[in-house]
């Protein structure tokens, strides 16, 4: 294990982020404020409560999951495909690390980044609501898992993408839309027993169940299975990525 | 001398079928200069990628150090630094963000004096906290040196270091490229440049249509295929050779003033004092004579280029 190697490319896009803070961090905090604003105060003081929570309350891990998904998927996907578009990729070709390094270094910094991202958020959240947070350490695993598995499906999306349109489309026409029915603003049960059925079909649901039960001890769906769908997507990934890699798909020809 | 490169066999197919190299062989001894010269396309660059690993031979195999470079890849890369020839930087870096990040890549723990060292070698130091967007092409061309240089490899390949670099600088980089040289680097350098070549280079591989022509010490090659030429300057122009020299070797200039004679410097029998005679006996005159070597340039455009025949010179 080249450590060093881990290690560069870690430092390396954290600095980006540190650079471009403003898009990074400030740009998502502002639009999560926003929905704050409109969803938790304005609208949501006229909703009742869902089971039990305020409104205001039951939207934050929605929220906050929507962002780390979002954001995950572009850091990872911006951070692998950048090299590719502008040619410096030569040297991570050329260099002495394998599959492990290189997810370590670009995974780990997009995951570190929606991590950082996930916590100002929530710590932006306490300026607007109230609310508590029932099992704490569950709800830093499934931050920690989210970010790691989704930063990793952004990776998948880097380097298929072989334009900045394709870097674009699956996030917002896949993952967004997803995540928007996934229950981030309602809870499962409040839609008609049909769509509630078709709507388990959504990944995006069981994330977002797992972390609201790691906050207000409800969920739509067994926490249980909630984590083993994330950890099953992230393995999905994993065997992506390492056939991806063994074929040099679109790195090496 | 223990070949610190050993290509055995390497041919490569691209996927849109072209064949981009043809079952090349080729060692590189440790410590030379050794020149790669070729036409576009011709594959230099796909051959220096393969070794690199940065594209997958079709068949055949590369040792670097004795450690063949897909199995023992951490270990073959770790001693090789490229400079490719495209100009590929991260613009929105600063030049020490992308050499200290190179030396990471390769493995190695930081050591911020040894990195200051290259850059002042480099003349980049004064620009060490610059932007890469904001430097000139030359000076991007040293960047790529410098992340090349921050691992300390044992072998540097520079595909066409001078592309684009003035006359200067291409000075400055030479006198580098030897410099390194004597500090044990092998360096494997492809050009268009034949001066370049014949600067630099201990040896010299001609490659045309991914098929090696030849490998050859420089100065052996210069002799080997190095005609001279002997051209008189005429007292009288003269309108025609007379026929009796129609089966010499001599060729007159359009203007009737210069007779030029073509030999063979290695052969025994030259036949210039004999074409001497022949000439005074004709009452041909000359006021000044001067003989040249076949530059490197000419012997290289004969061999790449299609219509000459290229007999006597394969491998
Ligand atoms: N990625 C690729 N896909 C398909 N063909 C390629 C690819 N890269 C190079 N080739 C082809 O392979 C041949 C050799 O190219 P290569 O870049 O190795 O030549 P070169 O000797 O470096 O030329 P130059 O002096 O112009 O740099 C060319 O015909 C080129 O078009
Ligand atoms: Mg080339």
């Amino acid at each position: 294990m080249n450590l060093h190697a881990v290690r560069a490319i870690y430092l390396f896009e954290m600095n980006r982020m540190w650079r471009t803070l403003l898009q990074s961090i400030a740009s998502p905090v502002i639009s999560t404020s926003l929905y704050f604003v409109v969803f938790g105060s304005a609208i949501g003081s006229k909703m009742v409560a869902i089971d039990g929570i305020s409104y205001g309350a039951f939207i934050i891990p929605g929220l906050v999951m929507l962002a780390l998904l979002t954001e995950s998927i572009s850091n990872a996907a911006f951070g692998i495909f950048f090299p590719k578009y502008n040619g410096t990729i030569y040297e991570l070709l050329s260099a002495p690390v394998a599959l492990p390094e290189i997810l370590l270094g670009y995974v780990g910094a997009a995951a570190s980044k929606s991590i950082l991202l996930g916590l100002t958020i929530l710590l932006t959240a306490r300026l607007f609501v109230d609310y508590h947070i029932a099992h704490p350490f569950w709800m830093l695993g499934f931050l920690v898992l989210t970010a790691v598995t989704f930063s990793l499906f952004g990776f998948i999306i880097g380097i298929w993408a072989d334009g900045f349109e394709k870097l674009q489309i699956v996030p917002m026409l896949i993952v967004t839309p997803l995540a928007f029915l996934g229950g981030s603003f309602y809870s499962i049960s409040m839609l008609p027993p049909l769509w509630q059925t078709i709507t388990l079909a959504n990944p995006v649901v069981y994330l977002i169940s797992g972390f609201r039960w790691s906050f207000y001890d409800v969920a739509d769906v067994n926490v249980g299975v909630s984590l083993a769908m994330t950890l099953g997507f992230l393995l999905l990934c994993l065997v992506v990525i390492s056939w991806m890699f063994k074929r040099g798909y679109r790195l090496k020809q | 001398m223990a070949a610190v490169i050993s290509v055995r066999g390497v041919s490569k197919v691209y996927p849109s079928g072209l064949k981009a190299l043809d079952n090349i062989e080729l060692d590189i001894n440790r410590g030379e200069i050794f020149a790669l010269l070729g036409p576009n396309g011709a594959g230099k660059t796909t051959l220096i990628s393969i070794i690199c690993g940065i594209v997958n031979a079709s068949s055949g195999s590369v040792l670097a150090d004795g450690h063949d470079i897909v199995k023992d890849y951490r270990i073959a890369r770790s001693r090789i630094g490229l400079v490719p020839q495209e100009l590929s930087t991260d613009g929105f870096e600063s030049v020490w963000a992308t050499v200290t990040f190179s030396r990471g890549l390769f493995g190695k723990p930081s050591a911020p004096e040894y990195l200051e060292k290259i850059l002042r070698q480099l003349s980049l130091w004064e620009k060490k906290d610059a932007r890469i967007m904001s430097l000139s092409g030359g000076m991007k061309r040293r960047v790529m040196i410098a992340k090349a240089l921050s691992h300390e490899p044992d072998i540097l390949f520079l595909d066409e270091p001078t592309a684009g670099v003035d006359v200067e600088l291409r000075r400055d980089m030479w006198e580098m490229v030897r410099g390194l040289r004597d500090n044990g680097v092998t360096i494997i350098l492809t050009t268009h440049y034949i001066e370049e070549a014949e600067e630099m280079a201990d040896r010299i591989g001609v490659i045309r249509r991914g098929r090696l022509l030849l490998v050859e010490g420089k100065e052996a090659l210069m002799e080997k295929l190095g005609q001279k030429q002997l051209c008189l300057q005429l007292q009288q122009p003269l309108a025609a050779l007379p026929d009796e020299f129609s089966s010499y070797p001599l060729t007159l200039s359009a203007d009737g003033h210069e007779l030029t004679y073509h030999y063979d410097s290695q052969s025994e029998h030259t036949g210039i004092a004999e074409l001497f005679r022949r000439l005074q006996q004709h009452g041909i005159d000359y006021k000044d004579l001067h003989s040249t070597q076949r530059s490197l340039e000419e012997i290289f455009v004969r061999l790449v280029s299609d219509q000459r025949p290229t007999e006597g010179l394969g491998r």
